[in-house]
């Protein structure tokens, strides 16, 4: 089919339908009732210059946005991973969407529109640092950063951090409060020009969090952004910037969800991170867009690019992602180890049910001597999905005592899904030590009637079994994470046996 | 003598292939039944339809379990109504802890019945006693399911699931094949301790040896997809003497 991805009209009212519960099977496919300030559909020089002005960015940014546009005007949208989506029509989406609400930005939570507020409490996120703090119940110690379509609601625990001398807040505020932060990191890794989502993404991001932890500072607490595209026919375009100084610490975790569509709708984020001298990055997603319904109507196109530099010696990151959602998702989260013995780590977990396709993996980049990384991907196939895992370890001619550790694991579930692994090895130096496991399996009807035979129904029988085989990725997520993404495994792949 | 099982000329296929060809049983509350019979008679089917899995067509005759039609409920409503099936070939869980795994059954089935669901510490307490009834200490459950187990750890494992789950009817099926004398003993013992007002066992076994430490009320021959011939526990001792060549099926020439 070579028909362009349909993306109607909104409602002339820019009102969205309140709660609209579509497919019981996606729990966070509600969408609010919330007044909607929008910039005109498609994309040109206009657009940018008007998205650059809403945020009330200074002019340096607004020439790196436009610098950027020119750049992504020239290329092509990458074809080689293995997905198959109709064309998209870059100017049929609206680049900005914000609530009402927030032209003026919120000084405190009470100034959030309450119908804000009552979806993040529906989501379970906890904003009220009041109650995070009382610890009522479900809440966890997490500062948080909410993205709603294009902007930022509410960051909570900035003082606390800021104590620390953390910096932990939206990014359009960092460009204007820490333009030299910003300007010294922004696009250092990812350039502009890198692939065609990465472009875009510089031209007309909206919102995003920055993070700053200074040097020798173990960051308290588990920094989390929150991401949720609300409006219809938005694209999302987030940016996301991490620095670790020497000697630093922080976790940082990524959530998203979105309401459900008939309409296809484009996300393409930027993530950059750095890691100077024994500092430690620790990235974890739990990526749950709408990922259409069973016979693939609808859901969130993902494509994003993360990336992190190693920059000092002995430093880290390390990336675990738990992809469930999305009807495509294209993205290959990467560590360049430049420092000596710096270490990257990629553990991942892609589920893909009905007609999603995924396209994920990483890319470790050996530049320094004795750096090492670890590749652990879990793939799960269920439906009529297509599920790949494409990774590439390249080792420099200069890295000395290279090593790299990959397995590939792959869970079948029937007959008409797919799963394939696409490993490049570029190994320009022989003291590298590369070491790739590979393995398909299938849940076996006495698996699932061993769990059955003890009272467990089908579909936790699933979750059990597919949990046990991803637990190697799901014990890396910090504990506020890990359970709900556990549900979330379970949740996924209901209506996938039998 | 209250009924739980009366299974009436059951026929049942599996891929085209007729297996059980009227098989008949009554087990009463209280009662233990050994089930005899050569290799490939029916013995382990005769289990797997009686726990609800999946596959099997069944052709003819009737189960009823304390009143109720069984052959109407999925396999984990029966497992929730209380009936067991300790594996003859237990499956691994690779990446589920052992404690997980019987922690997340037993409150499937306390959720089933309206009961509290037990949290990780009041599970450590509640299996505590199981685990040195059958001489086994706490690391064993931190193993995936039957991922690496021995022979004779898999059985130990069969039954202390049955021992956590406390059901009305197990049916154990050899469970007690390629256990040394020690381990037949301990996991004797589990059994005994399961033997009880209202319940009921069935094992499945090749070896009378096992019937000197778990004493059953009756013991049946089954051959060719029939119980073929019933008495008491000295049954078992001609068995091993004789072997099952000599035995015709008496019930269906009566
Ligand atoms: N899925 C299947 N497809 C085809 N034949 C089957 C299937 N399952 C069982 N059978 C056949 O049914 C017969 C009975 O098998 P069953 O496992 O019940 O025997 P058993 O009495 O338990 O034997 P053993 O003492 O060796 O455990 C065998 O001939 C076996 O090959
Ligand atoms: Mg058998």
């Amino acid at each position: 089919m070579n028909t362009a991805a349909k993306m109607p009209t909104p409602p002339a009212d820019n009102v969205i339908n309140k709660d609209t519960q579509l497919d019981k099977t996606y729990k966070y496919g509600f969408s609010s009732d919330i007044e909607m300030d929008y910039a005109p559909k498609g994309l040109n020089e206009d657009i940018v210059r008007l998205i650059s002005e809403k945020k009330g960015e200074p002019e340096w940014m607004l020439e790196w946005r436009l610098n950027a546009f020119r750049i992504w005007q020239n290329m092509v949208e990458p074809n080689w991973a293995k997905l198959g989506y109709p064309p998209i029509d870059y100017n049929d989406i609206y680049y900005y969407a914000a609530p009402k609400s927030q032209k003026e930005k919120p000084k405190s939570l009470d100034e959030v529109d309450p119908e804000l507020l009552a979806v993040y409490e529906k989501l379970g996120i906890p904003l009220k640092e009041q109650e995070v703090l009382a610890g009522v119940e479900g809440t966890s110690n997490v500062a948080i950063d909410a993205v709603f379509d294009s902007v930022s609601v509410a960051t909570t625990f900035k003082d606390k951090l800021a104590e620390m001398g953390v910096i932990f807040c939206p990014i359009s505020e960092a460009i204007r409060d820490y333009p030299e932060l910003v300007k010294k990191y922004l696009g250092t890794v990812v350039p502009q020009g890198d692939n065609f989502f990465a472009a875009l993404n510089c031209a007309v991001f909206t919102d995003g969090s920055f993070v700053y932890i200074p040097k020798g500072v173990r960051c308290p607490m588990e920094l989390s952004t929150y991401f949720r595209i609300n409006a219809r026919d938005t694209g999302q375009f987030e940016r996301t910037l991490i620095i670790a100084d020497d000697d630093s610490y922080v976790s940082y975790l990524e959530g998203c969800t979105a309401p459900q569509r008939d309409e296809n709708q484009l996300h393409a984020a930027v993530v950059e991170l750095v890691a100077m001298k024994n500092a430690e990055i620790k990235y974890s997603t739990v990526q749950n867009w709408y990922p259409g319904d069973e016979n693939g109507k609808g859901g969130i196109y993902n494509f994003v690019t993360k990336r992190g530099t190693c920059k000092g010696e002995r430093s880290k990151i390390s990336w675990t992602q738990v992809e469930t959602g999305s009807a495509v998702t294209w993205k290959y989260p990467s560590c360049i180890l430049e420092g000596d013995y710096s270490v990257g780590e990629f553990y991942s977990v892609a589920v893909t049910n009905n007609c999603q396709q995924a396209d994920t993996g990483t890319k470790m980049i050996h530049k320094g001597k004795n750096t090492s990384s670890t590749i652990i991907s879990k793939g799960i196939s269920a439906g009529r999905s297509n599920n790949t895992y494409r990774g590439l370890v390249h080792i420099f001619p200069e890295a000395e005592n290279a090593r790299n550790y990959t397995e590939c694991d792959s869970l079948l579930m029937g007959n008409k899904c797919g799963a394939h692994t696409v490993p490049y090895i570029r190994a320009h130096n022989n003291t590298a030590n590369l070491e790739h496991e590979a393995t398909t399996s299938k849940i076996s009807d006495e698996q699932l009637f061993y769990c059955r035979q003890r009272g467990l129904s089908e579909e936790d029988s699933v979750s059990l079994i597919v949990n046990g085989f991803a637990k190697d990725v799901m014990q890396q997520l910090p504990m506020e994470f890990a359970v709900e993404a556990q549900k979330l495994l379970g949740i996924s792949l209901e209506g996938s046996v039998g | 003598m209250t009924e739980l099982l009366n299974i009436e000329n059951l026929h049942a296929r599996v891929e085209e292939k007729e297996i059980l060809k009227g098989l008949s049983l009554k087990v009463n509350a209280g009662e233990v039944h050994a089930i005899m019979g050569p290799n490939g008679s029916g013995k382990s089917t005769l289990a797997s339809v009686l726990a609800g899995k999946p596959g099997y067509e069944i052709t003819e005759g009737s189960v009823n379990f304390q009143g109720e039609d069984l052959l109407e409920f999925e396999a984990e409503e029966r497992a929730q109504k209380g009936i067991f099936l300790g594996f003859q070939y237990p499956v691994e869980i690779p990446g589920v802890n052992s404690m997980y795994f019987l922690r997340t059954a037993l409150n499937a089935q306390r959720k089933a019945r309206g009961e509290e669901e037990l949290d990780g510490i009041d599970f450590m307490d509640f299996i505590q006693d199981k685990l040195e009834l059958l001489d086994m200490n706490t690391e064993f459950l931190k193993r995936p399911v039957n991922v690496g187990f021995s022979g004779g750890e898999k059985k130990r494992h069969e039954t202390l699931q049955m021992c956590a789950l406390n059901p009305t009817l197990a049916l154990l099926d050899e469970t007690d094949s390629g256990l040394d004398i020690d381990a037949l003993q301990i996991v004797s013992r589990g059994v005994n301790a399961m033997r009880g007002e209202g319940k009921a066992i069935v094992l499945i076994t090749h070896y009378q040896r096992l019937l000197d430490y778990i004493e059953p009320d009756f013991v049946h021959v089954l051959k060719d997809g029939q119980i073929i011939k019933s008495g008491d526990k000295t049954l078992a001792t001609e068995l091993e003497k004789e072997g099952y060549s000599g035995l015709t099926n008496e019930t269906t020439a009566a």
